[in-house]
Order: structure tokens, then C-alpha cells, then sequence
């Protein structure tokens, strides 16, 4: 459904326009010359102008007024584009955005922040300006024909717009007035007779009236005698600058709105209809009516097209979510004194929407973990022979069902002595126990565990990498740490493209079923009872000469079932490590509408989910990165005895 | 009841300009820019366009000069609807070939006044 007060769509147009000035604002520091970018600022300004004085919000309208006036002296290359005079307006731009949302705003910070841009514009190095043309005095007269209020015209817009031109006196002309008994209260009998002073030619002026055409008699001549036959200049004014940019994610012509609950309500639904289909499925398979099965395998069809384009539907792309780090950069930038060179990759990514709402606040403390304890100061960067700006890359890419977002720096990498004697401090490793550099690596996410010497304001309050940790977890999402000491860190986040229905493989183990993320299973094998009775004790399957350590699910579940006589070997995977999974039977694959357990199994670490089966039955689904970690220290076990 | 299009960056004046002449019984179709603008006009034939001056991609100016390249617009009322007060706009508009003018912010009242008298024409 579409908002139809023009007042709400203006609120979440202006968050739009100040998000695009924000943008602009930041990729204008890099290239103060960018006429695109100058000319997007103003742009955006002017529209706020317009349709904030539109709706009522006259603060914010006159507030964006002034802006734009600025930013039409740098458009005119009167100012150029300083950093302070950029720092300046993104100052003005959280004004602006605290006024479109209607929060209370200090009665001066609108003129504290427009002193400090005009601050900002003067101490620049102007441009020299062309000679102002000398300032004339005219004498405008008008008169408008009866019916002209009737056809739209608006006297006061024209006398504005004569006040725009410069200082007016204003009198009206009433003598036409009748008396009260005749007059006619939607007719025009004034006239106005104005005394203009203005550096501005007379086309200026012969403009403003350009649109009246028959409606108003006209009359312009100038006060005092015009010392030279000058009146005939050329236009000063520059041609608006042709954008042919188009402005990212900014087509609203075929767009709808729609509130994330409908979609989330949709979803749900979407869910149900792929259970109540696989119900279907299975109740026509006992059914030998053609017509019957052919209805069936329509509705599958459709079922299955429906939750794909639903999926679709909560695709964003994760621009949305890097342009909010740009603004963050610059004020740690600020903050920590370091100069940052960021580069984002891939913004083009698309992610479930609720996935990229719930990645903001880890992001946020991976880049300011870079920024503050990642990245040298200058000087040492410098004695390191690294270039003097420090750089932190967000990059997404996606890889199969799964989206890796990293976040990378090229400053210090971790030191892992300290990580070690800081875990030692706190308890979390014994003194002198052994440790593999992954290990000790993996500590950072402990809970409580920071290594800032210091407390800064940015980050190492001992809080944070284990909220990270925790955030990615519950989104099914793993985390890589790869160190290069000396040379950096980045921190990759592998996460489900989705959260709320994958395909899923589903396979029986003693009475029960379990659905294992088809995305993950890399291959199904038989394990003869052969090969079983052989490997009893050092669970390893050699496939294609590499040794795969599996786990007999059987025996994890305690099902206290015999094994079936013909046992799978069902292949996961979760990027470099492999681990089988012995189970008894593969029935087959299956959408798997994923229900989340309950708070009070939210510890359990085999299961991430359960979903509703075609007969109703539940099976659990099985959290395949948690299992391929038990393989992993399975092998490390067996290598280390023997 | 005339078909009308509304040419313009700003969703928010798009839908108040459409709650307008939908109340006088016009039939409004919406564009977010002058290319927009120009492809819409291409594909059918609308009595007025409304449109904005300042858009991104193309702006007002170069989609009535390509509008008017297309003869089923010879005589149809192109009206600017814009904030712009910039010197030397007005007469590059009348130039292109706009009949009129409106300065926003506007009322739905004069708008319609207006839209009345250009579609007389």
C-alpha cells in the first residue's frame, strides 16, 4: 500500500535527498572539482526547498534555502569546495535531517551552523569575481485584468520575485477599487507600482512577467537617466549544469512503498503456502487422478515461482548499508587524527533485507576496530615504509547462497602477543597453555575481551567483538579472521542470503528426519558396510584421495537404532572444510520453511532450526558450519593420538 | 477531464499535484525526471504536462525542447512548476516553449485555476 499524505512521502523523500547530499558531500571531498557532485548538492537542496515549503515545513525550507544559496556560489565556481566547507554543511545536513523528522532543534543552531558555512566560504580562497553590473533604479508598473486571479495568477509571487532582484518600495495602486456594493470578491482591480533598485538588466525584470503574457499591463523605465547604452547584456548566468549521472537507487517513478511489516507478513505467509503444498504433494502421490496430479504439480510450480520472487522482493542492495559507513569514516577520520583511504566493493550485492538491517552494528564496530586499533598513526606508518593514508576496504561478494562481506585494513594486523597476555590477564587462557595462532585468534570474540591500551571514545570499552560474534550467529553467518602481522587484518562475514526458507536435503537418521542446507552438501556416497567395519575407530573417508573425517549421526543422536544396511555419506561443507554426515536414508530435497527453535533451546548448537514437514511431522534442521567444527576437532583429536 | 502529466524528482509535489487535478477529474500520470518525462510523452499523448525544472538525469529545459520536436505537441500547454527564481530561467523556458509558469510552493486551488485556463486554450 502507498502512503497518500504528501507530508509523509515528503519526510521519506527528504531522508532520501539528505542521504544523496551526504553522499555527494563525502565522494566531494575527494574530488572538490566534481562539477556532477556540486551540482547533485545543489540539486538536492533546491528540492528540499521547494517541496519542504510545500508541506509546511517552513524551518526546514528556509534552513535548505540558505544551503543551496551557498552551494550556488561553489556551482558558480565563486567558492571552492574547502573540507571545512564540506564538514560544514554535513554539519547543516543533520540539522536539516533532525528538522525533517520534527525533533526539537536548538532555537540557534540553524544560524550557528550558517555562520559557520559562511565562515567556511569567506576564509576559502574566492575566485575573483566578474564586476558586479552597476545598481540601477527602475520603476516597475502593473496593473492586472480583472479575471487574472481567476486564471492563476498570484501577485505576490511576482512581487517576490521582484524582491529577489533586489531592495523593492511597494505601492498599490487602488484608485480602480469600487465601492463595497460592487465589488466582486474573486476579481483583480489593484495595480502595483514599484520603485526597484537592482544590478540586474532590464530582461531580468521584463522575466519576471515573461508567463503573465495578457493578464497585466506592463510598464518598465528606469529612475535616473542609464549613463551609458548598457542595457543590453548578455545573460550572467550559467546554464544549469546538465547532470547525466544517474542519481543511484533514486528512480522512484516505478516504485511502491511499502511497510517491512507487510513484507515480513507476506513471507509468512509465502511459508505456509510451502508447507500446505508439500502436504498436497504428498496427499496427490497416493492418487491416480491425471487431472488431479497435473493441478498439483501447477500449484508446486507456482508455489516455488511465488517464494522466489518473495525472496526477490526482500533483496536490497547492500549500498544501502555501506553509504552509512562513509559518514562514520569521516568522523573517525576526524576523531583519531589518521587519514583513511576507504574503498567499498561490490555495494551492488544484494542481501535479505533483514540481514542487512541487523549487519549495521557489527560493521559499524569491525570499521571502527580498523580505524582505531587496525591502522597505524602516521608516523609509524611512515617508519614502516606504508603509505601516509591508511586503508580500510568493505567488500561483498556473492558466493553460491551465501554473501561475504569483509572489512580489511592494510594497518598493524594483530598482534598476537598481546592478544595472548591480555587473555592471560583476564582469565581466558591459562598461563603458558598451548595455543594455535587460530586459537588464540578466536579468543577476541570471547566475551570481555578487549585490547586497547586505552579506553578511546571509539571503540575498546570491552564490549563488542563477542556482540559481533553473537549478531552474526543468530543470522546463521560464520566469521573468518585472517591476520598478516605487520601487514593488516580482515574480518570476513559469511552470511545466508536468506533467512526464511531455504532448500533443503532431507534425510532420515534411526526413526527421525533432519534436513541438512542443500547449499552446503557438496555430495551424496554410500558407506558399504565394508568400509564402515574398516574405519571403525578413525572415522575418515578417503574421496578422491582426501581423507574426510565424518560423524555417524546416529550415534550422536543416540537414535539406538540399527544402521541400515546400505548408510549415506552426505558431503558439507562450509567454504575449505569438508566433513560427511553418516545418515540412514536420503529422502530427497525439500523446501524447508525455516521455524526458529525456542529460547530455551537457543543453546543447543547441532540445530539451527526445525521445519514443518509435508505430513505434518517436524524435522530439525541441522547447523552444518557447528558440525563440520566437531568433525574438524574430531580429526585434530584422532591426528594428535596417533 | 483531460490527461495530464506530472513531471517532477520530488514524490512528495508528484503526489500533492496529483491529489489536486484528481479531484477536478483529471487523470494524472507521474514521471521522476525529464527523461522520464520525455519517454512518457513519446508513448501517449497527454493535453498538459507539469514539470519541474531542476531534475536529475535530464533536466526540465532539454524535455520540452524534446517534447516539442514531436509534432502531436504542437499547441499542447507545457506549464514549469518550480522554486527556481534564478534570472534568465523564465525566458530560456518561454524559449523552449513553455506556455506557463507556476512558483512553488502553490496551492491546490490556484493550481487547478490555472490548469483550467491553459487547457481553455
Amino acid at each position: 500500500m502507498t502512503t497518500n499524505d504528501p507530508a509523509q512521502v515528503f519526510r521519506v523523500e527528504a531522508q532520501e535527498l539528505l542521504d544523496q547530499i551526504e553522499q555527494a558531500l563525502l565522494d566531494l571531498e575527494k574530488s572538490p572539482d566534481d562539477a556532477d557532485l556540486i551540482a547533485q548538492v545543489f540539486r538536492a537542496m533546491h528540492t528540499l526547498k521547494g517541496s519542504g515549503a510545500m508541506f509546511g515545513f517552513d524551518a526546514l525550507a528556509s534552513f535548505a534555502h540558505a544551503c543551496e544559496t551557498a552551494f550556488d556560489r561553489v556551482r558558480k565556481g565563486q567558492v571552492k569546495a574547502t573540507p571545512e566547507l564540506i564538514a560544514s554543511v554535513l554539519a547543516a545536513e543533520d540539522h536539516l535531517r533532525a528538522l525533517a523528522a520534527g525533533d526539537d532543534v536548538p532555537a540557534d543552531e540553524g544560524a550557528t551552523l550558517l555562520a559557520r558555512i559562511e565562515t567556511a566560504m569567506t576564509g576559502g580562497a574566492p575566485v575573483p569575481v566578474a564586476e558586479p553590473e552597476p545598481e540601477k533604479n527602475w520603476r516597475v508598473r502593473f496593473t492586472l485584468t480583472r479575471d487574472a486571479l481567476i486564471n492563476g495568477t498570484r501577485p505576490l509571487a511576482l512581487l517576490d520575485e521582484l524582491r529577489g532582484l533586489g531592495p523593492c518600495d511597494v505601492t498599490p495602486v487602488w484608485n480602480e477599487l469600487p465601492t463595497l456594493d460592487g465589488l466582486q470578491p474573486a476579481d483583480c482591480h489593484l495595480g502595483w507600482d514599484i520603485r526597484l533598485k537592482t544590478r540586474h538588466p532590464r530582461t531580468a525584470i521584463e522575466e519576471v512577467f515573461i508567463f503573465v503574457g495578457d493578464d497585466a499591463a506592463l510598464s518598465i523605465d528606469p529612475i535616473e537617466p542609464a549613463s551609458a547604452a548598457g542595457l543590453v547584456v548578455t545573460d550572467a548566468a550559467p546554464p544549469a549544469a546538465a547532470n547525466d549521472r544517474p542519481a543511484a537507487g533514486h528512480s522512484i517513478g516505478y516504485t511502491v512503498r511499502v511497510p517491512a511489516e507487510r513484507l515480513d507478513e507476506l513471507m509468512n505467509r509465502v511459508g505456509e503456502l510451502v508447507i500446505a503444498q508439500s502436504r498436497l504433494k504428498q496427499v496427490v502421490a497416493f492418487s491416480t487422478d491425471a487431472n488431479l496430479h497435473s493441478v498439483a504439480e501447477e500449484i508446486e510450480r507456482l508455489a516455488s515461482e511465488l517464494r522466489d520472487s518473495m525472496m526477490n522482493v526482500r533483496m536490497v542492495p547492500i549500498s544501502q548499508l555501506f553509504g552509512r559507513f562513509r559518514r562514520l569514516i569521516h568522523d573517525l577520520a576526524r576523531d583519531t587524527g589518521k587519514t583513511i583511504d576507504f574503498r567499498t566493493t561490490g555495494e551492488t550485492t544484494e542481501l535479505d533485507k533483514n540481514v542487512i538491517e541487523r549487519l549495521a552494528d557489527p560493521l559499524i564496530h569491525l570499521i571502527r576496530n580498523s580505524a582505531d586499533h587496525g591502522l597505524e598513526t602516521v608516523e609509524e606508518r611512515r617508519a614502516a615504509g606504508k603509505p601516509d593514508a591508511g586503508r580500510i576496504t568493505l567488500s561483498a561478494r556473492q558466493a553460491g547462497t551465501e554473501v561475504i562481506i569483509s572489512v580489511s585494513d592494510d594497518g598493524r594486523g594483530v598482534d598476537l602477543n598481546r592478544v595472548r597476555a591480555k587473555a592471560e590477564r583476564s582469565g581466558l587462557l591459562a598461563p603458558g597453555a598451548t595455543a594455535t595462532d587460530n586459537e588464540i585468534l578466536q579468543l577476541l570474540f570471547a566475551p570481555g575481551f578487549s585490547t586497547a591500551e586505552t579506553v578511546t571514545n571509539l571503540s575498546g570499552r570491552g564490549v563488542g567483538m563477542d556482540v559481533v560474534k553473537r549478531t552474526i550467529d543468530s543470522l546463521r553467518g560464520t566469521i573468518d579472521l585472517a591476520n598478516r602481522p605487520g601487514t593488516g587484518a580482515e574480518v570476513a562475514l559469511r552470511l545466508p542470503l536468506t533467512l526464511a526458507i531455504i532448500d533443503g536435503l532431507l534425510v532420515r537418521v534411526g526413526q527421525a528426519r533432519y534436513v541438512i542446507p542443500l547449499a552446503s552438501v557438496e555430495e551424496c556416497v554410500e558407506l558399504t558396510t565394508d568400509q564402515d567395519q574398516r574405519s571403525q575407530g578413525r572415522s575418515f573417508l578417503t574421496l578422491r584421495e582426501q581423507l574426510v573425517p565424518f560423524i555417524r549421526l546416529r550415534e550422536l543422536f543416540a537414535t539406538g537404532t540399527q544402521p541400515d544396511r546400505y548408510q549415506k555419506i552426505v558431503v558439507v561443507s562450509t567454504g575449505s572444510e569438508r566433513v560427511g554426515l553418516v545418515v540412514d536414508q536420503i529422502l530427497g530435497d525439500h523446501q524447508t520453511v525455516i521455524k526458529p527453535l525456542s529460547r530455551f533451546h537457543a543453546g543447543i548448537g547441532t540445530f539451527s532450526g526445525a521445519t514443518i514437514l509435508g505430513d505434518g511431522g517436524v524435522a530439525l534442521i541441522l547447523d552444518v558450519p557447528h558440525l563440520v567444527a566437531a568433525g574438524q576437532q574430531q580429526e585434530d583429536r584422532l591426528r594428535a593420538a596417533g | 477531464m483531460s490527461s495530464i502529466l506530472i513531471v517532477d524528482d520530488s514524490a512528495s509535489i508528484r503526489q500533492a499535484v496529483k491529489i489536486a487535478l484528481n479531484g477536478h477529474g483529471h487523470n494524472v500520470t507521474e514521471a521522476a525526471n525529464g527523461s522520464e518525462g520525455a519517454t512518457k510523452a513519446g508513448a501517449a499523448r497527454y493535453d498538459l504536462i507539469i514539470t519541474d525544472l531542476n531534475m536529475p538525469v535530464m533536466d526540465g529545459l532539454s524535455m520540452i525542447r524534446k517534447v516539442r520536436t514531436n509534432t502531436a505537441y504542437t499547441g499542447v500547454p507545457i506549464v514549469f512548476l518550480t522554486t527556481e527564481s534564478d534570472p534568465g530561467m523564465k525566458s530560456e523556458a518561454k524559449a523552449a516553449g513553455a506556455t506557463g509558469w507556476i512558483t512553488k510552493p502553490f496551492d491546490a486551488d490556484q493550481l487547478c485555476r490555472i490548469v483550467t485556463k491553459v487547457l481553455a486554450k
